[in-house]
């Protein structure tokens, strides 16, 4: 049933790329308009069309006030977030050959965590980042944890196997979230703060940390998608890449360095996420095939859709308490981690 | 094309490659041997840029392998890996079209007509073009295998470096695959270096072999050269042995397994195991018997384990005889495969054998003779090559081991002893009216158990000679005198 469908995916690009974006557009209406106080799907395009071009249209002042100050925000930050840790993901499971990774699993996002809490802890600032400061920390923290991870699992098995991999990833996560959770029975204030963005929110977040993410998300998936072809040839091993012409060592170093760059950014504005990167590259790649070309920026549209619907349902669902949006993705991301582990076992066997 | 000067490499310190030269030039198809952990891949993995060597040199085109780029090197030397495995199931074109990759340009690698053109074309030439649009894991091994060797391909390389390419192909996949790597070393200039783990294929397939033991060169030169028994023999640590091509001129090594003769218990071929009838003689053997023989079925080289020898009338219809006796012979509840069947117009009571006993070993030799039809070989040609039943059929069984050597000469001794017992008798060809050598349609056997001692040679003053020598002349002077005293009554 599945293969007529795979079969044909082949020539559909363009409707792939049209239908991604149409749900993301959908996305973003619905995350705009549903809420305490609904907006219709007409007045919102009004109100972002009236302050774009600054008329100054016949619409309730309220319904500005919460669209462009509070919903359109954090539609957007929802957006990128997911988009960020999509399309890492996607990297990451080219990358390493496997559908299992993303930055969840790989222990990245813990990893840039313990960044965020010890800059948050320390109250560090430094003095040319400022506002950049909290960011800056959590990529680096992602890339050490990356490159300590897989170091680790390479020690453990040559062949870097799945399970291996990911096993390595759930022993960091392990080892940085009690990290995380010293640093923050150690400073008793901002307890609630600290837990709160721990479990992953964009709620309240405002323009600024848009325009904390937004410059690393650009870099990051630029870098990603100039390694498009190279992550498809090293999805066939890293010495066919070799033999294929590919500079695996400087690639590898690129795509690492961009997936840690999407992530900490990610991590720095919303907290720990799990699964989006998980689960957003490995549907989209059943829709529209594993080619690396298509996939990534595929990824960023049906990312950035998923997280903002995931935000949707996580501050409507028990309305007027808001659940963390790390609850929501990880009850979607869980069994379908789980279907996908099964299949790969069933594969072997078979 | 390639050349490597002391070599030495391999994994985390440990040399696995120790101090290796050897050049291949372009067009060469060049064949790499060796047992497992002898440091073929190893060799391979530096040759293709994968693995730095700790010392010694490799050059490509004449510039040192380090100067090049990936894409550079890419667009030179191809590797077909042993196995491909893929995280993601790609379409067949999408893998193939992966192979482009270092002929494309610019930052986003646009995709021009050429490199539509030539995926498709090593499509066609590795007939995958008709799986194009399928998925890798929906592909046969060998189907695979055709993507993969077309991805290579399509790399458009002028060296092509394979690891055990024949692994996991059906027999015919293996020849087709081989078959157009030659091809193309020969019309396109392709250089191919590939390891082996066949020896036969890569005797019959490379120009030269390189023979690889614990990391060294063993051997480098012809396959002739290179497949030599106790080369192989001591390299690969087993009893092997090595025969022609029955077609090209290339050596085929074959096993000997370790279980034969050992379990079977060597049981001697003497008279006791002779049935004669009306019909036929027969000889059946408790095992196979290497066998040189010139009878009607199973004549040429061969094993068998059945030997009859059948009495037809003079008015046998000779026109398919060869299958009309296999089909007797299945009467008789035999494998024609195993079986060597001669046919003769004497009447088989008059056959004649002797059991011959010599330190060591020992032989039976069985003769029926009629020489109705007889013949002097130097003046043959006044005779019409119309087939009869043969007359003179020599059955000799040996006791004992011969080598090929040995069975020719055994039958040169034993035409000489034949030819001297019908001058002794003065046996005539009616049509020359001088002495006859033989008739015009005898046959003869050779057959040994191949266990016991070793026999070199089998000529007239050689122990087995000398056997054979005496029991084949005084059968053929016994069977010859009876069969005359019947016709004289």
């Amino acid at each position: 049933m599945l293969r007529l469908f795979t079969r044909k995916r082949l020539n559909n690009k363009i409707f792939a790329y049209l239908f991604a974006a149409a749900f993301l557009a959908a996305a973003m209406l619905m995350g705009i308009s549903i809420g305490t106080v609904s907006v219709p799907a007409g007045d919102i395009i009004k109100i972002i069309w009236a302050e774009i071009f600054r008329l100054t249209p016949d619409l309730d002042p309220m319904h500005t006030n919460i669209v462009l100050n509070i919903r359109l925000p954090r539609v957007i930050l929802a957006g990128l977030v997911g988009a960020s840790l999509a399309i890492a993901g996607a990297a990451f499971q080219g990358l390493l050959r496997n559908p299992l990774a993303d930055p969840y699993t790989l222990g990245v996002s813990s990893g840039a965590s313990v960044g965020a809490v010890l800059t948050l802890f320390f109250g560090i600032s430094l003095p040319f980042a400022g506002l950049f400061t909290l960011p800056l920390f959590s990529i680096l923290f992602s890339f050490i944890t990356i490159f300590i991870v897989l170091w680790f699992a390479r020690k453990i098995d040559r062949s870097m196997k799945v399970e291996t991999i990911i096993l390595t990833g759930i022993i960091f996560s392990s080892f940085l979230g009690s990290l995380i959770s010293l640093m923050i029975a150690l400073t008793g204030e901002e307890l609630r703060q600290i837990i709160g963005w721990l479990l992953g929110s964009v709620s309240m977040r405002g323009w600024d940390y848009i325009k904390i993410i937004l410059p690393f998300f650009a870099i990051g998936s630029f870098l990603l998608l100039l390694n498009s072809r190279e992550l498809n040839a090293m999805s066939f091993g890293e010495e066919r890449a070799q033999h294929i012409g590919v500079n695996v060592h400087k690639r590898k170093m690129i795509i690492l360095i961009a997936g840690s760059i999407l992530t900490g950014a990610a991590v720095a504005v919303s907290g720990t996420i799990g699964f989006v990167g998980l689960v957003i590259p490995h549907l989209t790649r059943l829709l529209w095939g594993p080619d690396h070309v298509h996939l990534l920026p595929l990824s960023i549209f049906t990312g950035a859709g998923f997280l903002i619907l995931a935000d949707l349902l996580a501050r409507t669902i028990i309305s007027p308490t808001e659940l963390p949006i790390g609850v929501i993705t990880a009850l979607v991301g869980a069994p379908v981690f789980g279907v996908i582990l099964m299949n790969r076992r069933s594969e072997r066997r078979g | 094309m390639l050349k490597i000067e002391q070599l030495t490499g391999g994994y985390s310190q440990t040399d696995i490659i120790k101090d290796v030269s050897f050049s291949v030039s372009r067009g060469e198809m060049f064949g790499i041997l060796g047992p497992n952990g002898s440091g073929k891949s190893t060799l391979l993995k530096m040759v293709s840029g994968i693995l730095a060597p700790y010392s010694g040199s490799i050059s490509i085109k004449g510039k040192p392998i380090k100067s090049y780029s990936a894409k550079e090197l890419a667009r030179i030397i191809a590797v077909l890996p042993q196995h491909s495995s893929e995280a993601f199931s790609y379409s067949v074109k999408e893998t193939v079209s992966l192979g482009r990759y270092a002929h494309q340009e610019g930052w986003f690698h646009t995709w021009s007509g050429k490199d539509e053109e030539i995926v498709w074309q090593v499509m066609e030439q590795t007939g995958v073009a008709m799986f194009a649009d399928s998925l890798l894991h929906e592909l046969s091994g060998g189907e695979r295998q055709r993507v993969s060797l077309a991805q290579a391909l399509a790399q458009e390389p002028e060296i092509l470096l394979l690891d055990e390419p024949t692994n996991h192909l059906d027999l015919s996949y293996q020849k087709d695959l081989l078959d157009n790597l030659k091809g193309w070393t020969r019309n396109t200039g392709l250089t191919v270096i590939s390891i082996f783990h066949d020896l036969n294929l890569a005797g019959l397939y490379c120009d030269r072999l390189l023979l690889l033991d614990r990391g060294r060169i063993k051997s480098m030169d012809s396959p002739n050269e290179v497949l030599r028994e106790e080369q192989i023999a001591q390299v690969y640590q087993t009893s092997i042995q090595k025969q022609p091509h029955p077609k090209v001129p290339a050596p085929q090594m074959v096993l000997l397994p370790e279980t034969e003769g050992n379990q079977t218990e060597e049981k001697l071929i003497d008279e006791s195991l002779l049935q004669v009838s009306d019909e036929y003689i027969m000889l059946r053997s408790p095992q196979h018997l290497r066998t040189m023989s010139s009878g009607v079925v199973g004549s040429g080289i061969g094993w068998h384990r059945n030997f009859i020898n059948r009495h037809v009338g003079k008015d046998y219809d000779c026109s398919d005889h060869r299958s009309e006796m296999a089909d007797y012979i299945k009467k008789l509840g035999f494998e024609p495969g195993e079986t060597v069947g001669m046919m003769t117009a004497v009447f088989l009571e008059d056959a004649s054998f002797t059991f011959l006993k010599e330190e060591g070993f020992s032989i039976l030799v069985v003769v029926t003779a009629g020489v109705g039809n007889a013949v002097d070989a130097s003046r043959s040609k006044v005779h019409s090559s119309e087939l009869v039943p043969g007359t003179i059929n020599i059955w000799m069984f040996v006791n004992g081991e011969l080598t090929e050597e040995a069975f020719i000469q055994g039958i040169m001794t034993a035409t000489e002893a034949k030819a001297k017992a019908l001058h002794e008798l003065m046996v005539r060809d009616p049509l020359t009216g001088t002495i006859a050598t033989g008739t015009s349609t005898d046959s003869i056997l050779i057959a040994a158990t191949q266990h016991g001692s070793k026999m070199d040679y089998g000529g007239t003053v050689t122990p087995l000679g000398k056997l054979i020598g005496r029991g084949v002349y005084d059968c053929t002077l016994e069977a010859v005198g009876k069969s005359r005293k019947r016709v004289k009554r």
